[in-house]
């Protein structure tokens, strides 16, 4: 029964969020335009869908996503590695291992990043692989949730963290290709599914709460952060390495003479 | 009364919709995969500890597949064909005033329903409530929840006004990007610690499922109707925009509550 109510609760949430995008484009649509709605049935059948749809999601995000990223949190941080006392940053190994996994697992088959990588070698005409840009791309995302784990362990500040990723996409920018930047800007994107973002969040905050002396809301946030940071400096990087060492080896010969 | 060809074509139409819910759910389930191959290796491998509540996890796993893949063809079906028109005719239309009043609303009314967005603001208020930043009451963690989310969703419509500005005036992507990571550098120092993370993880929430879409199609549109704009460069400027803005309003957010 209380599954009932749930579903019940959260499909009046649902409707007061998905009213502003229809209120928008059927005002714009009849007023600002003036042109009728092309499809009403079809529309409308697309607004239930997406009721119904968001609704069931929201009842399986407190149900299942929350609580399998804490759950995890809770049950790595129990699982030390060293004998040592509280606060010692190694005994948490298998909470970064665990972060590199899903940052590795969640990325390397993300179908945006497979068409991403594909660009890439399109416009790199050949220097870059895109099965290599793939896996750069992944050990980064792995490498970033990882970090982002043992930043929350640490409790040492975010901004930090953030300020020097930038500094180094700022300078990525200046020295790759044009073409490379806005696919690598675009990769920011591709870690952060709808899916991913729930138990990488629940995942911060769980380790947060459950580390002595660290606080969740000072130190839980930022893993998502991490995650788009790292595929935008890893793109770039790839891109740059893949040049350099294409111009150096054989192949770099063959392309020059290409059109 | 429906002649037998009618009812053959809707009958036809059904099956369509059909497989392409299929298509969708199997996406979804691709997504979940990884996710549930690492922790399910963790837990028999490393971990070895009971799970608990299981049965109610798989439920909600379910619900989330289902939940997801009915919303992202509901999109599919109703609101993306329109907005894509929509947004196509307003930049054919000519009138700058609509043109960006539209783009606002877009980035606003698609970010209010960012499923990712929905959750990151409740944990959010969640966490803000059991540390006592805000009231720790039900209301007090919704208000908080709500307003974060209709902060993120005004930064994205201003980004998307200020992406159409930067399209129409042809200034570089570059300059506008790097003076807002600055600002972001900048208005970090000044703002209250507890607000930090969950502003730069607001910038990577928004470049989800609805935005994106109907956001790049604004930019395509947009520069088909503008001689000597790229597509592909234009659209990437509106959507690198969306996810910087978040990060500035909800510092200027956690300054201000």
């Amino acid at each position: 029964m209380s599954i009932l109510t749930e579903i019940l609760a959260a499909a009046l949430g649902t409707l007061r969020d998905v009213l502003p995008i229809a209120v928008v484009l059927l005002g714009f649509q009849l007023l600002v335009l003036r042109r009728n709605i092309p499809n009403l049935r079809r529309l409308a059948a697309g607004f239930a869908y997406v009721l119904v749809g968001l609704t069931l999601f929201l009842v399986g995000l407190q149900d299942a996503l929350f609580p399998l990223g804490e759950t995890m949190a809770e049950q790595l941080t129990s699982l030390r590695m060293g004998a040592g006392g509280p606060g010692i940053w190694l005994d948490y190994g298998w909470v970064y291992a665990f972060a590199a996994a899903i940052g590795f697992a969640t990325t390397v088959a993300e179908p945006a990043l497979i068409a991403v990588s594909l660009k890439a070698q399109d416009v790199s005409g050949g220097a870059i692989s895109a099965r290599g840009l793939r896996i750069a791309v992944a050990v980064g995302v792995a490498a970033g949730v990882a970090l982002g784990a043992f930043r929350i362990v640490t409790g040492t500040p975010l901004p930090y963290y953030i300020i020097a990723g930038y500094a180094v996409v700022v300078l990525q920018t200046v020295y790759c290709k044009k073409e490379i930047v806005p696919l690598a800007f675009d990769s920011g994107g591709v870690t952060t599914s709808t899916v991913t973002v729930p138990i990488v969040t629940a995942l911060g905050l769980g380790l947060a709460s459950a580390i002595p002396g660290r606080s969740p809301l000072l130190d839980g946030f930022g893993l998502i952060a991490f995650a788009s940071l790292f595929p935008i400096i890893s793109v770039m990087g790839y891109a740059v390495a893949a040049e350099r060492m294409g111009r150096a080896g054989p192949r770099g010969a063959t392309k020059e003479e290409a059109p | 009364m429906e002649t037998p060809t009618e009812r053959n074509a809707h009958l036809r139409d059904l099956v369509a919709r059909g497989h392409a819910l299929l298509r969708i759910c199997t996406g979804s389930f691709r997504d979940l995969v990884p996710i549930i191959v690492v922790v399910a290796f963790f837990q028999i491998v490393v971990l070895q500890q009971p799970f608990p509540n299981l049965e109610r996890i798989v439920v909600g796993l379910v619900f989330v597949v289902v939940g997801l893949s009915l919303f992202v063809q509901g999109l599919q079906i109703g609101l993306f064909p329109l907005g894509e028109s929509m947004a196509h005719a307003f930049a054919r239309k000519g009138s700058l005033i609509a043109l960006l009043a539209f783009a606002f609303c877009l980035g606003f009314g698609t970010t209010v329903a960012e499923p990712a967005l929905i959750a990151v603001a409740a944990k959010a208020g969640e966490v803000a409530g059991a540390a006592g930043f805000i009231g720790d009451t039900e209301s007090s963690r919704s208000t908080y929840a709500l307003q974060l989310r209709l902060t993120v969703a005004v930064s994205v419509g201003v980004a998307l006004v200020l992406g159409v500005f930067r399209i129409l005036k042809g200034w570089p992507v570059h300059y506008l990007i790097i003076g807002g990571y600055l600002l972001v550098i900048l208005m970090t120092g000044f703002a209250p610690p507890e607000i930090v993370g969950i502003a730069y993880d607001s910038g990577g929430v928004t470049t989800s499922t609805i935005t994106v879409p109907l956001v790049a199609a604004l930019g395509v549109g947009l520069a088909t109707v503008i001689r000597g704009r790229t597509p592909l460069l234009d659209g990437f400027g509106l959507i690198a925009f969306a996810s910087l803005t978040p990060i500035i309003f909800v510092l200027v957010f956690g300054m201000a509550v």
